[in-house]
């Protein structure tokens, strides 16, 4: 199977290399990460299928990739502390450093000149040149307490911005990079204990960060940062019987469609719709598991939302305008993210324990394509570059 | 951080199938992974590697991993792993643990 699709790809990039590669945008491709094997595939959504793989890319363990603006190039932010830039039209690295010792992910800036970066380890954010991946800014997660923190849900905003918490401190920071090699710190203390993620809405207003330690989330209205950071949909969380946690929810993912966002409830079978603007629950449904990923579709119509262990062979699909969910998915072992294509006439799963990417029609749920992957985990299309907090 | 046994457990492994090592090698590299990091070497929980562990009470680190800590995203696992293949992790782990292939 590989082999048979390696292989015209193999003539492809000789032939890329002697004569003069035939002219292509890269607005229908994407980037899947490999987990295991430090390697990247490159997507075509067009064709459904893959056009290289990319190896060299260290520990991908826990992944994530920020777009440049052009769409040409995947900054890769792998668990390793390593940032690798890829260039999708030419198939390979073209650069890669060792930027810290355990990291979580990334942000672009809304200019596309920075490249930030979250670390555990040391805990903090650097800040890169997006062309060079030369350092430009070093802020170190020192909480009130006096102790370096974890980085977690690290966003770019407008304004020039990149916003993050402190998973040890309890903190969520923003940092103004007009100069950016003297970035502008606000910290917000005492947001709640243990933020574990944090996203941005689409309009690039609301920060949020799930909190582990304490029911709801902290809220941040980016437009009125003098407002301070205030508790939100404090039903959300381990509220009432608790169930065990056995992936963390990913924030990122939270759907947000139109004015409502749609947000996997930590700790129990649920996932949870609430109004973008006032920030209260509007309804809970039960799902499923435990909701790890809750992607909307472009439309805004559906809500596709997969789970953590143990019922992470399921995918379920929730319908926005009748709340409820109209199907169920076995799409196999290991479902680890869900990415729409731009207009989301197909949506792409990875399937990690099966070795595969499935592909859908979320109209009619039928499968429409397959791929050979190795333990896929994270799936992201370019379309991403212009997508505020992504 | 409570040993749940008063003897210390062995890594009694004489009954665990390979395939059941295998399923085992793969949840804590994929499931355990998720926080620990697929190579073990720490996420939002903490290293899991020899070197890290090499001073702590196998009994605390199976109690760990079979009770969960309270107050922690570690969460327990006794539904899904038996003390003594939990004993074969922490050896595992204390010793260096396997690849998944
Ligand atoms: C949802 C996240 C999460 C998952 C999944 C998880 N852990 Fe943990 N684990 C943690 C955290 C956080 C700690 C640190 C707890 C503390 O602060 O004391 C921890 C602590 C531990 C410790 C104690 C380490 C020490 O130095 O004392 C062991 C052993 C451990 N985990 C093993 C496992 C194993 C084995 C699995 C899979 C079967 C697993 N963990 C899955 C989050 C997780």
């Amino acid at each position: 199977m590989r082999a048979s699709l390696l292989a015209p790809l193999l003539a492809l990039s000789m032939l890329a290399g002697c004569a003069t590669p035939a002219l292509r945008g890269t607005g229908d491709l994407g980037v899947v990460i490999e987990r295991a094997t430090g390697s990247v595939q490159i997507l075509d959504t067009t064709h459904r299928s893959s056009l290289a793989k990319v190896e060299g890319l260290g520990d991908l363990s826990h992944a994530s990739i920020s777009y440049a603006r052009d769409e040409r190039y995947a900054y890769v932010f792998g668990r390793d502390g390593g940032l690798t830039k890829v260039d999708i039209l030419r198939q390979r690295i073209e650069r890669r450093i060792i930027q810290g010792g355990n990291s979580i992910g990334g942000a672009i800036s809304p200019d596309g000149t920075l490249v930030a970066v979250a670390n555990y380890e040391p805990g903090g954010v650097k800040v890169f040149d997006a062309n060079d991946l030369s350092l430009v800014a070093d802020i170190p997660a020192v909480g009130a307490n006096g102790k370096r923190s974890k980085v977690v849900g690290l966003v770019d905003a407008p304004g020039h911005r990149f916003v993050f918490s402190l998973y040890d401190a309890g903190e969520i920071w923003v940092a103004d990079m007009h100069d950016p090699k003297q970035p502008v710190l606000h910290k917000f203390v005492d947001i709640g204990e243990e933020p574990y993620d944090g996203m941005i809405t689409s309009d690039g207003r609301y920060y949020a960060a799930g909190l582990f330690g304490e029911d709801g989330v902290a809220l941040l209205d980016l437009w009125n940062l003098d407002a301070g950071v205030k508790r939100a949909l404090v039903e959300f969380g381990r509220h009432g019987e608790k169930l065990p946690v056995y992936k963390m929810p990913h924030l990122e993912g939270w759907a947000a469609t139109g004015n409502q966002v749609v947000l996997p409830a930590v700790g129990q079978h649920e996932v949870i719709i609430a109004d973008q603007n006032t920030w209260k629950e509007i309804a809970r449904i039960p799902v499923a598991g435990q909701a790890v990923f809750a992607v909307a579709r472009p439309d805004g119509r559906q809500v596709w939302i997969n789970f953590a262990f143990p019922d992470n062979d399921t995918v379920q699909v929730l319908d926005l305008p009748s709340r409820s969910i109209v199907k169920t998915l076995k799409p196999g072992k290991g479902v680890l993210h869900l990415e729409f294509s731009p207009r989301g006439e197909q949506v792409w799963l990875s399937v990690r324990d099966e070795n595969r990417i499935e592909i859908y029609d979320p109209d009619s749920f039928a499968r429409i394509g397959t791929l050979p992957a190795e333990s896929p985990s994270g799936i992201f299309f370019t379309s991403r570059a212009h997508r505020i907090g992504l | 951080m409570i040993a749940t046994t008063s003897t210390p457990i062995q890594a009694d492994t004489s009954h665990l199938s390979q395939e059941r090592k295998h399923e085992l090698i793969r949840l804590v590299r994929q499931d355990c992974g998720s926080c620990h990091g697929m190579k073990l070497t720490g996420g939002l929980g903490p290293a899991l590697t020899p070197q890290a562990l090499k001073d702590k009470p196998a009994a605390a680190l199976i109690s760990t991993i079979l009770q969960g800590r309270p107050g922690t995203p570690m969460p327990p696992w006794n539904n899904f792993i038996s003390e003594s293949e939990a004993g074969w992790i922490v050896d595992s782990l204390q010793t260096g643990f396997p690849d998944a292939r």
